[in-house]
């Protein structure tokens, strides 16, 4: 009699909580609580609340730095932190796409009220100002994006692709001998694109023709393409050997200049920084757009997305699994070529040596953070970007040791990847080479 | 075995019927009843052929880059002869600097087996962790945690001398063994991917704690190096490993390390269940195999080896520490793990040759050919290709047999 008293309330509404998700709310409510207090903190050893901020890369005629209240814009960020650490207590942070926002938030916060912390208060004699960072972050992400985008077309279509590091320093090798030789930055891409093609042939040969396991193509790919573009590069002919080839060779064109696109590059804090980039930037821009409509609007995007879950599954309705899988590796070759023909020709214009320095890896990385979504992988390009540009600038002052600034970024990712990205899930054929039967 | 077998396109991999416990055995034949070739002949051969192969490629790239050559390549046509000689000559000056150099005398021997052991522990750690289903890139940083741990107790703790070696030994091994463990219990206990943590914990180990240790610890410096190459003093005579014919005992070491792997991965409950973890996680558990411990414990032996490793520059070479004391020691491992095929043997094997062609890529620079060193680079990534991939091979020797190939890695590996 007593149970109709209460009607029980329909399940869909009582939450069910089970402990990942308890979890999940203590995971939030420490990382949240750490930068809260870490924020409040930053706020109240603040004494001068002026900051010299700067909106370009560099101090011109038109840009110098001028000072702000850089303690007003810490007080938003502990405002910012506050709410998050209250949603996070109550339980009301979204369980969906929109959670990102929120880590966002929290994320910029951090990082805005650090920067202010780190350049307020100088007692130096020179002053130093804090960079737009946006800009060089920008500047820097072609290969990281690019080599990202690579790594998820060919790992969708069931392809491991651990050879970004070698498209990238064969892309950037090829780049300054074809812009080079053709005295052509245009052609220097093209060069590039087709370079970092050319691994991917051979990974496709060696993975796709002969089995091979890919793992081991991709790491034998990076060993290769690191002995090949430094035994070249020594090749190059000195002037007395073929003065010709020599003259050519040593005199790459200018690199790749901005171009600025009247209006739009005026917006305040953004504008320089998407309407004021070389033309191989603008590709990078709009890659991951085309990507992503690629895999996940058209036919052949489902195609690729099939053969890279369920081979046998394509096959049987009729898709060349095998076709496919060379179009994808393919097409991410070219991309993460010309991802690397920032080293060359998008920056100083010729090659230095192991000019990728590592940057294939920090793009592999980004593709397993993003979760193999080209918006998600571009996300953690970016993100990788932003610290490549930090750190240019944050030498200036030794508020912190540099080693320390140096490793954040690395620091970073661990906890993002540990706490919050978790366990990952690869296209369900990654890897495995398709016999039909 | 029945053809079924032979179809498994890798070692664990998930296509279906394939959740037999044939991919655990130490070695897979590689064939069917068919042939009657052994499988170790099989291997032998394949091998032999991918490093004839690779020296192959190598030659041409020598010849071709070499000035003499290229000259005579101008009047091919009037006089071929002239071409062939060359060619022949450069390659013949350039291969005998090699082998003079790596294995020529006694003295070059010693040489080379220094130069391969911190190559063999290495690989041996990357190896074991394939074996899990792991792909360990983070030798690296795992061997700069071992060098700087086994060179900071070596050169200040104030011991009697073979008490002070194994100090700095147990020093390095365990500090690598940390640096590998912390992977390890972030992938148990959190799911973290272990190529994105390994990658990250390179880099902090690299310009975190190498050069904090190099730019700020004072107790670290050799004094005078400050404005130039940072770097420490090497540790004393008393801390280095002791020498025999110019061979030091850390190459003992590094033989043990490799009986020790096979004692584990073959002998004990652990290897064991490392080897199931390796070939199917999910069946493991349900087993009752904890993967949370085989991922914490296999990451911290990998590391220990690693750290093993950077003992050998340390108290093998009493090398100074500095930034790039390392080198690419930890990515050529994963190279010597792959050509080894996660065996130890394979691992012991495999970097006695990348010992012996790194000894030999110096000395042909310095030969009269004046050949690049890289060409060694090219030529080690090439015997790995040809290895693993032993159809290709038979399709350029002109041999092709209908066979899929046969590689070890693991599910875990799949990026």
């Amino acid at each position: 009699m007593s149970t109709t008293a209460t009607p029980a309330a329909p399940a869909a509404e009582r939450p069910v909580r089970d402990r990942a998700d308890k979890f999940r709310q203590v995971k939030l409510v420490v990382t949240f609580a750490i930068t809260f207090a870490l924020v409040l903190w930053m706020a109240i050893s603040i004494d001068n609340s002026d900051v010299l901020f700067l909106n370009a890369p560099s101090p011109d005629l038109e840009h110098q730095p001028e000072p702000f209240n850089g303690l007003r814009l810490v007080w938003i960020a502990v405002v910012i932190s506050g709410i998050a650490l209250a949603m996070a207590a109550f339980n009301l942070v979204p369980r969906n796409g929109w959670a990102l926002l929120v880590y966002l938030a929290v994320g910029l916060s951090f990082y805005v009220a650090f920067t202010i912390w780190y350049y307020a208060d100088q007692d130096s004699a020179v002053e130093a100002w804090i960079t737009n960072p946006l800009p060089s972050m920008v500047k820097y992400s072609p290969p990281l994006v690019l080599g990202a985008l690579a790594g998820v077309i060919c790992e969708r279509a069931g392809v491991i692709n651990i050879a970004i590091e070698a498209q990238l320093l064969m892309g950037a090798f090829f780049g300054y001998v074809i812009s080079s030789l053709a005295f052509s930055n245009g052609v220097g891409m093209v060069g590039a694109a087709l370079a970092g093609v050319l691994v991917a042939l051979v990974l496709g040969l060696f993975s796709l023709r002969y089995h091979v396991d890919q793992v081991v193509v991709g790491v034998v790919l990076i060993a290769l393409a690191l002995g090949l573009t430094t035994f070249l590069l020594g090749q190059i002919p000195t002037q007395q050997e073929n003065a010709s080839l020599n003259t050519l060779l040593s005199d790459p064109p200018d690199p790749l200049t901005p171009i600025e696109i009247p209006g739009l590059s005026q917006i305040p804090l953004i504008g320089r920084a998407l309407f004021n980039q070389s033309i191989l930037v603008y590709i990078t821009l709009l890659a991951p757009i085309v990507v992503w409509f690629l895999l996940y609007q058209t036919r052949w995007g489902l195609r690729v997305r099939s053969v890279g879950e369920h081979p046998k599954a394509a096959d049987t309705v009729g898709i060349k699994v095998n076709r496919v899988r060379w179009q994808a590796i393919l097409l991410g070759g070219g991309l993460a070529g010309l991802g690397g023909a920032f080293y060359s020709v998008g920056s100083s214009g010729s090659f230095t040596d192991n000019a990728a320095n590592g940057q294939g890896f920090m793009a592999l990385a980004a593709v397993i953070m993003g979760r193999w979504h080209p918006i998600g992988a571009t996300m953690a390009a970016f993100f990788f970007a932003l610290t490549a540009a930090m750190k240019d600038d944050f030498g200036l002052v030794t508020k912190v040791p540099s080693e320390l600034i140096a490793v954040a970024p690395y620091l970073a990712t661990l906890i993002a990847v540990a706490g919050f990205v978790g366990r990952v899930r690869p296209p369900a054929a990654d890897g495995q080479p398709y016999v039909k039967d | 075995m029945s053809e079924h077998d032979d179809k498994t396109p890798a070692e664990g991999s998930r296509s279906p019927g394939e959740d037999t416990l044939a991919p655990l055995a130490e070695t897979k034949p590689t064939k069917s009843g068919g042939r009657s070739s052994s499988p170790l002949l099989d291997t032998v051969l394949t091998t032999a052929a991918a490093i004839f192969l690779a020296l192959v490629i190598g030659a041409v790239l020598m010849a071709l880059s070499n000035q003499e050559v290229i000259d005579s390549m101008g009047y091919f046509f009037v006089y071929p002869w002239d071409f062939f000689t060359r060619s022949a000559d450069v390659v013949t000056t350039s291969y005998g600097a090699l082998l003079k150099a790596s294995l020529g005398s006694g003295e070059a021997i010693a040489h080379t087996l220094n130069r391969s052991a911190p190559l063999i522990c290495a690989g041996l750690g990357v190896s074991l962790a394939f074996r899990a289903g792991l792909f360990n890139i983070g030798a690296q940083g795992q061997i700069i945690l071992g060098t700087l741990a086994a060179s900071y107790v070596g050169f200040t703790w104030d011991l009697p001398g073979p008490i002070l070696l194994l100090a700095s030994i147990v020093a390095g091994i365990l500090a690598g063994a940390v640096w590998g463990a912390i992977a390890g219990a972030l992938k148990a206990f959190t799911g973290a991917h272990e190529v994105i943590s390994t990658i990250m914990l390179n880099s902090i180990a690299a310009s975190g704690v190498l050069a904090y240790a190099l730019g700020e610890l004072k107790s670290f410096q050799r004094p005078g190096d400050e404005l130039g190459l940072p770097q420490s003093p090497p540790v004393p005579d008393a801390a280095a490993f002791p020498e025999v014919f110019g061979v030091h005992l850390g190459v003992l070491l590094a033989i043990a390390a490799a009986g020790g792997v096979w004692w584990v991965l073959t002998r004990s409950t652990f290897g064991f269940e490392l080897r199931s973890v390796g070939a199917n996680p999910d069946a493991s558990l349900t087993a009752g195999m904890s993967t949370a411990k085989v991922f914490v414990l296999t990451m911290a032996i990998a590391g220990a080896l690693s750290g093993l490793a950077a003992t050998m520059f340390i108290n093998g070479d009493q090398a100074s520490n500095n930034a790039s004391l390392v080198g690419t020691v930890g990515f050529d491992a994963i190279t010597v793990a792959l050509l080894g095929r996660g065996t130890p043997l394979g691992s012991v094997l495999a970097g006695l040759l990348f010992g012996a062609l790194a000894v030999g890529g110096g000395a042909m620079q310095t030969s009269s050919a004046g050949t690049a060193p890289e060409i060694v680079q090219v030529v080690q990534g090439l015997i790995v290709l040809f290895v693993a991939a032993p159809a290709a091979v038979r399709w350029l020797v002109r041999q092709r047999r209908k066979e899929p190939t046969d590689t070890f890695a693991a599910k875990g590996a799949t990026a």
